[in-house]
């Protein structure tokens, strides 16, 4: 951010950089590929409206958030970054699945041990109950996002045209 | 067309919703909280401009996710669906860690028992009346 030179917002949208100008901070003059993707997808009102809605210490990961979002979008302008949260979402449940049979295994060992063998500590197999570490804070919606019509209902239209 | 058959996005942007509106598939009147999420982080123009730009067999499926992104950027305005990938990521190495200490586990039991199965068979071997010479 040099004295007088214009950051790359200012630069795009060919007015002056104001001293206090808030995109300044996170869009420098040498990256501006970096605001050109952020204002074609949400639009640089819309991105200032929102920066000037957090604290100013928050900025700096909105911005890196929003920049990730807009370049995922362009990259695949239907899905987005739905895409990856999808391909995410089948991982975990895909994970789910192994850890629940490497935990039934086990547990078949130790029923098959005599008393001599040590008994480790793990939970047993219960086929309604995720893993603790699964259930944090994660929303059940987002975990059901692929396949849950009361999330599709809450986000997604009745006219869904597919 | 009527003011009562106008989609939200027309609703809410106060204007007339012509015949060929093209976030009326999309954005109907009975749910105006969807259009409010993508018009706030979005903008209504810039959602219509990125909807005509796809194929209209799969402009139902882009909308759906950008209210979604939009949503999740309400709910969390820093990271928005980038916090919600952060955590699945997250997840993914506990479970993945997980998975390899239950394996390991399994392969010292396994060594173990295979052990124990050997000294068994010794101690059976030794214990017979047999008479070594040696």
């Amino acid at each position: 951010m040099g004295g007088n030179s214009p950051c790359a917002s200012c630069k795009l949208l060919r007015r002056r950089c104001a001293k206090d100008c808030i995109f300044a901070p996170y869009f420098p003059s040498d990256d501006p590929h970096k605001f050109a993707i952020v204002h074609k997808v949400f639009g640089a009102s819309n991105v200032s409206k929102m920066l000037q809605e957090l604290p100013v210490h928050q900025r700096a990961d909105a911005v890196s958030s929003l920049v990730y979002e807009a370049n995922a979008r362009v990259r695949d302008p239907v899905y987005g970054c739905v895409g990856a949260i999808s391909f995410l979402q089948n991982q975990v449940s895909q994970l789910q699945m192994q850890l629940a049979v490497a935990q039934a295994e086990m547990l078949c060992i130790q029923m098959q041990q005599d008393p001599i063998m040590p008994t480790p500590q793990i939970e047993e197999v219960d086929p309604d109950h995720k893993p603790s570490l699964l259930q944090n804070n994660l929303p059940h919606q987002y975990l059901n996002f692929a396949s849950s019509s009361n999330v599709r209902e809450s986000f997604f239209g009745h006219d869904m045209v597919s | 067309m009527s003011n009562s058959s106008r989609c939200a996005a027309c609703k809410s942007l106060r204007r007339k919703c012509p015949q060929d509106c093209v976030l009326a598939p999309y954005f109907p009147s009975n749910n105006p909280q969807r259009f409010s999420w993508v018009h706030k982080i979005f903008g209504a123009s810039n959602i219509a401009k990125m909807l005509q730009q796809l194929p209209v067999e799969l402009r139902g499926e882009a909308a759906d996710c950008m209210a979604m992104e939009a949503y999740l950027r309400v709910e969390n305005p820093v990271y928005g669906s980038v916090g919600i990938i952060y955590q699945y990521q997250q997840q993914i190495i506990e479970v993945q860690n997980e998975i390899i200490k239950i394996n390991g586990e399994i392969a010292v039991y396994n060594a173990l028992l295979q052990h124990q199965q050997l000294q068994q068979h010794q101690d059976s071997f030794f214990s017979t009346d047999n008479d070594f010479n040696l």
